[in-house]
């Protein structure tokens, strides 16, 4: 048979396709488990990390028991129940941003972390210990120089102190903005404030470094040396996500519910 | 023998694909910071050159001309995909790490460059082993580029500190161009002017 004959043609676009087309989905659909356990387990080991409870050698499923996944509604700051809505497990953040049913998008003048949408719903996560939650774990992202960051900022029981702050996905340039994954730097904001007296969103990243004698020091942390944009980002997102169109009104309700909690339980 | 020897080597110094043939310089700019990010697209770009050009080897015969492009990018495509998919599975953390250059294997023109230049006309066994040389060529430039960006630029050998840097309580100021991608060019420049003189009958006439 001729090669170049239209026949043989077919033949060979036919034979091709088929077999590169069944060697990719065989490959997709076999090793799809084992990605989902990664990413899952990626995850947790991020809201972890930033909890302080992450090691190296850690059992992150088995660390994890300690945590409790609570799915919010961002816009009214309640807790959802209703498991139709949102499976904690599977909750994708990113994902839920770009799905028009669950996320919508920000006016341009609340928009301050420059993210455009956000989702309505979204995962929170507490630690509890001995019935007083010690630890809640909230996500937030928005854009720096290049790309947006993600990540998670981790509150002691006040709800107003900062346990930890951790970025699982960043592209800023390395050495400079990518800093913010720098342990050192990371460990500056244990002990910040986010929120004055009067309950304004306070805490931000300032250029240079922090004079701890000063009485506002605690609602401020150093800035990320030759990477001005870098630290405008973390700071718009800490008063974007903590301000009324992100958590504010959540963290109000939470507190409110367990102060009450906490008179029940003296009463009796 | 002769034959295999020089399809196997050949790549690695005399026509080295990024030195001489100036091909895949994109990724070798983009993922040489770290040493274990430049090993894992190393050796997956190997793998790629050598199956890819195995495969269109077996079938060089009935391809027809007129599609010939299409039914190498298809082949390529199909195992880039796959190396993505395994990358993903088994190694996670550097899949997240190599993030869109491992798709990016598919467009790398030492892959398409060998399966059109070389796989279409000699026989499956020395197209393979031609991608393996290809892909060793590769990787002693990505190698050595990483190796002095990671250390120079972060004072580290994958991932282990061997100049403890100055804000982490060391001696070493690290040189920050060297974790920006353009670095690679100034490095890639040096390693072909090296390779020039030492090799002198590879300079091009002017």
């Amino acid at each position: 048979m001729q090669v170049n004959s239209i026949k043989n043609t077919m033949i060979v676009t036919l034979a091709v396709s088929i077999v590169c087309s069944l060697m990719v989905s065989y490959a997709a659909v076999s090793l799809k488990p084992l990605q989902d356990k990664n990413k899952v387990l990626d995850k947790k080991e991020n809201v972890l990390r930033v909890a302080g409870l992450y090691h190296e050698g850690v059992d992150v499923e088995k660390e994890f028991k300690k945590v409790t996944p609570v799915v919010i509604d961002v816009d009214t700051g309640e807790i959802v129940t209703d498991k139709n809505i949102i499976d904690p497990e599977k909750f994708d953040p990113k994902a839920a941003v770009k799905d028009p049913k669950l996320s919508e998008p920000i006016p341009p003048e609340k928009d301050i972390a420059d993210i455009k949408r956000r989702s309505k719903y979204t995962v929170v996560y507490m630690i509890k210990q001995d019935g007083q939650l010690k630890t809640l774990i909230l996500p937030i992202h928005g854009l720096g120089l290049w790309s947006t960051l993600w990540g998670f900022i981790a509150l002691e029981g006040d709800l107003n102190t900062v346990k930890g702050l951790g970025y699982y996905e960043q592209a800023e340039t390395p050495g400079l903005g990518g800093e913010v994954d720098n342990p050192k730097w990371k460990a500056l904001w244990k002990g910040k404030q986010i929120y004055d007296e009067n309950g304004n969103v306070k805490l931000h990243v300032i250029k240079g470094t922090v004079d701890n004698s000063k009485p506002d020091a605690k609602y401020m942390v150093d800035g990320l040396s030759g990477a001005t944009m870098t630290s405008r980002g973390v700071s718009h997102m800490i008063a974007y996500w903590f301000g009324d169109h992100g958590y504010k009104k959540f963290l109000q309700k939470l507190k409110a519910s367990l102060q009450q909690e906490n008179q029940q339980g003296g009463a009796s | 023998m002769k034959e295999v020897k020089k399809a196997l080597f050949d790549p690695i110094f005399n026509n080295n694909p990024i030195a001489i043939q100036i091909l895949g310089i994109c990724s070798a700019l983009a993922v040489t910071s770290r040493m274990d990010t430049a090993l894992v697209m190393s050796v997956a770009v190997s793998l790629v050159t050598a199956f890819s050009s195995m495969f269109v080897s077996v079938i060089r015969n009935r391809i027809p001309s007129s599609i010939r492009i299409i039914v190498q990018m298809t082949i390529i495509a199909s195992l880039v995909i796959v190396v993505d998919q395994i990358l993903r599975a088994y190694y996670f953390d550097l899949s997240k790490k190599l993030s869109v250059f491992v798709g990016l294997i598919i467009t790398n023109c030492i892959v398409m460059g060998r399966a059109e230049g070389y796989a279409m006309n000699h026989p499956p066994h020395l197209s393979f082993l031609d991608g393996i040389g290809n892909g060793i060529g590769y990787s002693v430039i990505l190698m050595g580029v990483s190796f002095v960006r990671e250390l120079f630029g972060s004072g580290k050998i994958f991932g282990h500190v061997i100049f403890p840097l100055a804000k982490d309580g060391g001696w070493y100021v690290p040189n920050g161009l060297l974790l920006l991608p353009p670095s690679a060019f100034f490095l890639i420049g040096i390693f072909i002017w090296i390779l020039k003189t030492w090799k002198s009958h590879l300079i091009d006439e002017a």
